[in-house]
């Protein structure tokens, strides 16, 4: 298991270190002139070269680089061109909106996608199954962005019982309206991603209804739907595990969408906002940030998987 | 002659549905470059918000122009956008695998761990960085999606190629005299092509879907460009006043993506003949858009 970890573990930091190179390269090199791209085409000459000098772009690339991945060892992400505002900062105040969104989501997205999956699974065969399979299938090529759109329709425009977007400013100081509006878009998020993840839990529950285990708990007088409950769930949990890694990259990206949608002062917003304005440092540090949580996740989902599969525990 | 893997895609029900549409959203584009009801850009301010009736069939939007026009026209930015990347995404993935594949072992391990590493950028975090240099257009999201799912189709193909490689008469062929490039084209890629042409339709889904989202996000389509994804921006401005108008590209996206999931399922099933004898189960692939 330690040798496992360690070796996962190098893989992570080659994983950080690859892509911290590539957003580097993609925004800081291959632009050419990054000042003058920031500046934009009305700068005289001698703004520009300020610029360059304030970016510190006059710089060995090398040193640049350095410079970037020490400050973010030091906590420090750069500052805004635009505003001078601390990136850091601003992220941790934006992770307040976009952090329960995330959960909320993954939570309704498990929630569908559980019961559901296992029922289209108990049901296969039957019209019922059928029925489930094809609503997944279908949930799962919808743009997000059109499901909060029709979701905005149902339960704002028409029944009027949520906020059609909108955070409030005083935020988690009233936790109520704050949970509130982050309800239809986390609602939003977890259909779509639920739908994705309920099909994986269908095919893991029939890939269990057909291992050894079941059928002789199966033959030892359980009705086939009680052994597949009581001994065939662990092993969809487990695949659960594993697919939740692609899960918190789906909801990244969703929230990107749907912050926007709802008008969420979240991570996705402040994102979106700045490649409009090409705040590249920000831009960087985002990615960034980004990124390297999904990396991170997609370490620990490794790391727990191989601890809780005792298959794979009796072969470290 | 209909090829037989042909036949067999159309036996089954959800292929079927997928060619069908496919079909029909290529033709529709084809036909947008000659007709379309009204002309998509030209704005009727007495028209505007018409509810679907004669002869605006799904109505107008906001300044008058014709629905049904908007998604025929918008179909043309949907093929190019997806055969754009699918184009992009087999480059990729053919060299990636390739190199992933057939080269010695520092480099096969070193392309397998890069591999790896970049499968977990999600396919609109590279569109961002990339408009956030050059500006969004069409091109980002080609290069967006054909880059980010190439690297899946490598890591799914680059087993089989591996796989192939290996077997006698490859190992015949390269005895015989045929240089690796040659047997790369004449004998690798030919075997691998069933694996390959199911992820270039699952690919082209993604295309739609992540087109849709970046046009909507103000990174795609530019405001003259037909666009499905920008249709629904624009209509969702008035969502509070004219709820059911967004109902019409959500649609279309949703089949169309729908469709190409299917085609890729049903090809799967056509060409993988060990599926066809276990009963199949299918994936669509597990790549984020």
């Amino acid at each position: 298991m330690i040798r496992y970890a360690l070796v996962r573990g190098a893989l992570l930091i080659a994983g950080l270190l690859v892509s911290s190179v590539l957003i580097f390269l993609t925004l800081r090199v291959f632009p050419g002139d990054v000042a003058q791209l920031i500046a934009g085409t009305q700068a005289s000459p001698a703004e520009v070269e300020a610029l360059r000098e304030s970016l510190g772009l006059n710089r060995p690339l090398f040193a640049q680089y350095a410079d970037w991945i020490g400050g973010i060892f030091r906590g420090d992400l750069g500052t805004s061109l635009l505003s001078g505002a601390s990136v850091g900062e601003e992220l941790l105040l934006k992770a307040q909106v976009t952090v329960p969104l995330g959960i909320m989501s993954l939570l309704i997205a498990v929630l569908i996608a559980v019961p559901f999956g296992i029922l289209a699974a108990l049901l296969r065969n039957r019209r019922g199954g059928t029925a489930l399979s094809v609503g997944a299938q279908t949930l799962a090529a919808v743009p997000v962005v059109w499901a909060g759109m029709m979701l905005v329709v149902v339960f704002s425009v028409w029944l009027g019982w949520l906020p059609p977007q909108g955070f409030p400013r005083t935020g988690w100081a009233t936790p109520g309206r704050a949970i509130e509006s982050l309800l239809l878009p986390a609602l939003t998020i977890g259909i779509v991603e639920g739908a994705m993840l309920m099909r994986f839990v269908r095919s893991a529950t029939l890939q269990a209804a057909g291992q050894d285990f079941v059928r002789t708990a199966a033959a030892k007088g359980l009705t086939r739907t009680r052994a597949l409950i009581q001994h065939g769930i662990p092993a969809v949990g487990l695949s659960i595990v594993t697919v939740l890694g692609l899960q918190v990259a789906g909801i990244i990206v969703g929230s990107v969408v749907i912050e926007q949608l709802f008008t969420l002062p979240g991570i996705g917003r402040m994102l979106v906002a700045d490649v409009g304005t090409r705040d590249l440092v920000k831009v960087q540090s985002e990615l960034l940030v980004l990124t390297g949580f999904v990396l991170v996740v997609g370490f620990l989902v490794d790391l727990v998987h191989r601890a809780i599969d005792p298959r794979q525990r009796e072969a470290a | 002659m209909i090829p037989r893997w042909l036949r067999r895609l159309w036996d089954t029900a959800t292929g079927r549905f997928g060619l069908i549409v496919v079909l029909l959203v290529a033709l529709t584009a084809l036909v947008s470059l000659f007709w379309t009801p009204f002309d998509p850009q030209a704005s009727d301010i007495g028209d505007r918000w018409l509810a679907p009736s004669w002869p605006h069939l799904l109505g107008t939007d906001d300044t008058g122009r014709d629905i049904l026009s908007l998604l025929m026209a918008g179909a043309r930015t949907t093929v190019f956008v997806s055969v754009g990347a699918g184009i992009v995404a087999t480059a990729v993935g053919i060299a990636l695998a390739a190199l992933g594949a057939l080269t010695a072992r520092w480099m096969r391990e070193t392309v397998a761990v890069l591999v790896d590493i970049l499968i977990a950028f999600p396919v609109l975090l590279i569109a961002m960085m990339i408009s956030s240099v050059w500006g969004g257009s069409l091109w980002v999201v080609i290069w967006a999606v054909g880059i980010g799912f190439g690297v899946n189709i490598a890591r799914v193909t680059r087993p089989e190629l591996r796989r192939v490689q290996q077997s006698d008469f490859v190992l015949a062929a390269r005895a015989s005299g045929l240089t690796p490039a040659q047997s790369l084209v004449r004998h690798l890629l030919p075997n691998v092509a069933p694996v390959f042409i199911v992820q270039l339709s699952w690919s082209m889904a993604v295309a739609v879907l992540a087109e849709a989202g970046l046009s909507y996000l103000g990174f795609g389509a530019s405001v003259v460009e037909p666009s499905w994804g920008l249709l629904l921006a624009d209509l969702q401005r008035y969502i509070g006043v004219h709820p059911l108008s967004v109902i019409w590209p959500g649609l279309t996206i949703t089949l169309t993506v729908l469709a190409l999931n299917l085609l890729g399922d049903g090809l799967r099933e056509a060409t993988d003949p060990t599926l066809r004898h276990r009963g199949a189960e299918t994936h669509t692939p597990a790549v984020v858009a």
